[in-house]
């Protein structure tokens, strides 16, 4: 954790709402990420990240500041996320339902200038990548997008889990085989 | 040594297999069999790695404190706690205040060379010009804050042109002044003081180099912090805000 999260995490318990601010301001757009990347959509990535850091401020009692502040927002946020999959899947709402309501995958991707990766992926790769995604449990996507895209080690993913080592590294496995099956056929054919 | 499982090559793709990775290397170089394996996993989690998040700017983080600061229970007493000596005082002070700008608008109507259109309507309907008043502190205040948030989030590693930052600035320095010094004319000697507090560096910033190096900016940002004049105005706002959506929810 760094000096001065753990310094505006202090004074935001004792009540200093601007110092609760920076804490705001500075994770915010790494909560987006990752949130959009559980979720899929950036509606309910920015519905994740405001839920979230108010979950946050009601239980900054119970931080225990020797931990990462980080770490334990991010747990927050990936139970916030995962709620939502959940909550969706309950209702028959994913995404890969493909309800009339859904957003398409392809066009919930990010739009603006595209990277050279973007334009590198057909839309129909994209599209099978988002469904590959949507085919992961929560578990299994929440593991794989902290340990994949937000870089964290398996010791960090199982702590934000709440789990041990071992299953949070069988969720990555699972995951990761489970978008091996889906998307080696595209991978092989580009070949 | 056998073929590399699957759970090794995506332990090696994500540097994980502590020790093994010295043998896994080593296999793989042998390996024809594992290493299309291992090729074939890098094909897909880069095929993923196409999957970006949308962009979200600097002022990203800002945005979110706005939603999340209008839901945060209590706010607004959390938001005075670090300035709890004028607590007990603070609504009898912001309402003296306002009413202080509301005399300041209807003389300024009078006295100044430009009127502002505030000054005649305050005077033919108080509550109205009221209303207005605090329109316009609102916006005074969130015009400065916008400037302080800028600099604070601009880029700290280049050289910073702030031309566009100080026109409005300067633009800005004329109103605090008036606000200052009703609200010492009515003894909010505390209000004025963070009018003070603003007028002083909207005035720093308005008369600075137009490109500040990183150092400058540091120390500008560094002042800022120091004094909590964003946080200072922040609550300020959020106070004027209130007071008059309560002034328009009454009249409604």
């Amino acid at each position: 954790m760094e000096l001065t999260d753990r310094v505006y995490v202090a004074k935001a318990r004792s009540g200093d709402a601007d110092a609760y601010r920076v804490l705001v301001e500075r994770h915010s757009r790494s909560l987006f990420r990752l949130a959009y990347r559980m979720t899929l959509n950036e509606q309910d990535a920015e519905d994740v990240v405001q839920e979230s850091f108010l979950r946050a401020y009601r239980w900054l009692g119970r931080f225990d500041e020797r931990a990462s502040f980080g770490t334990w927002l991010y747990r927050i946020a990936a139970n916030c996320a995962l709620d939502l999959v959940r909550a969706r899947r309950r209702r028959g709402e994913d995404l890969a339902a493909g309800g009339e309501d859904a957003e398409d995958p392809v066009t919930a991707l990010p739009s603006g200038a595209p990277s050279p990766e973007r334009e590198a992926l057909s839309s129909e790769v994209r599209e099978r990548v988002a469904e590959a995604m949507q085919e992961l449990s929560p578990a299994e996507r929440t593991a794989f997008v902290l340990r994949h895209f937000e870089g964290m080690c398996i010791e960090e993913v199982s702590r934000v889990l709440d789990c041990k080592p071992g299953a949070a590294k069988h969720s990555v496995f699972r995951a990761v085989q489970k978008l091996r099956r889906a998307l080696e056929p595209l991978t092989g054919a580009a070949r | 040594m056998n073929h590399l499982s699957e759970e090794q090559l995506i332990l090696h793709y994500y540097g994980e297999g502590a020790g093994e990775a010295l043998p896994v290397e080593v296999h793989l170089e042998d390996c024809a069999s594992c290493r299309a394996a291992y090729a074939a996993l890098q094909r897909v989690l880069n095929v993923v790695d196409g999957l970006e998040a949308p962009v979200r700017g600097a002022e990203y983080g800002a945005q979110v404190w706005e939603r999340v600061a209008a839901q945060i229970p209590g706010r607004r007493r959390l938001l005075w706690l670090p300035i709890q000596g004028w607590a007990p005082l603070r609504w009898a002070a912001v309402s003296a205040v306002m009413a202080g700008l509301l005399v300041a608008a209807f003389f300024a109507g009078r006295f100044y060379p430009q009127p502002r259109r505030a000054a005649p309507m305050a005077a033919a309907d108080p509550k109205a010009g009221e209303r207005i008043l605090l329109v316009a502190v609102g916006d005074y205040l969130e015009r400065s804050q916008m400037i302080l948030v800028e600099l604070e989030n601009a880029n700290a590693k280049e050289p910073l042109d702030i031309s566009s930052e100080q026109e409005r600035a300067a633009d800005l320095v004329g109103e605090s002044r008036l606000y200052r010094q009703t609200a010492e004319r009515t003894g909010d000697t505390r209000v004025a003081g963070v009018l003070d507090d603003l007028d002083r560096v909207l005035l720093e910033i308005a008369h600075a180099p137009s490109h500040l190096s990183p150092e400058d900016l540091d120390k500008l940002r560094q002042r800022l912090q120091a004094e909590g004049i964003l946080f200072k105005i922040r609550v300020l706002g959020s106070n004027v805000r209130s007071l008059g959506e309560e002034g328009a929810g009454k009249r409604l």
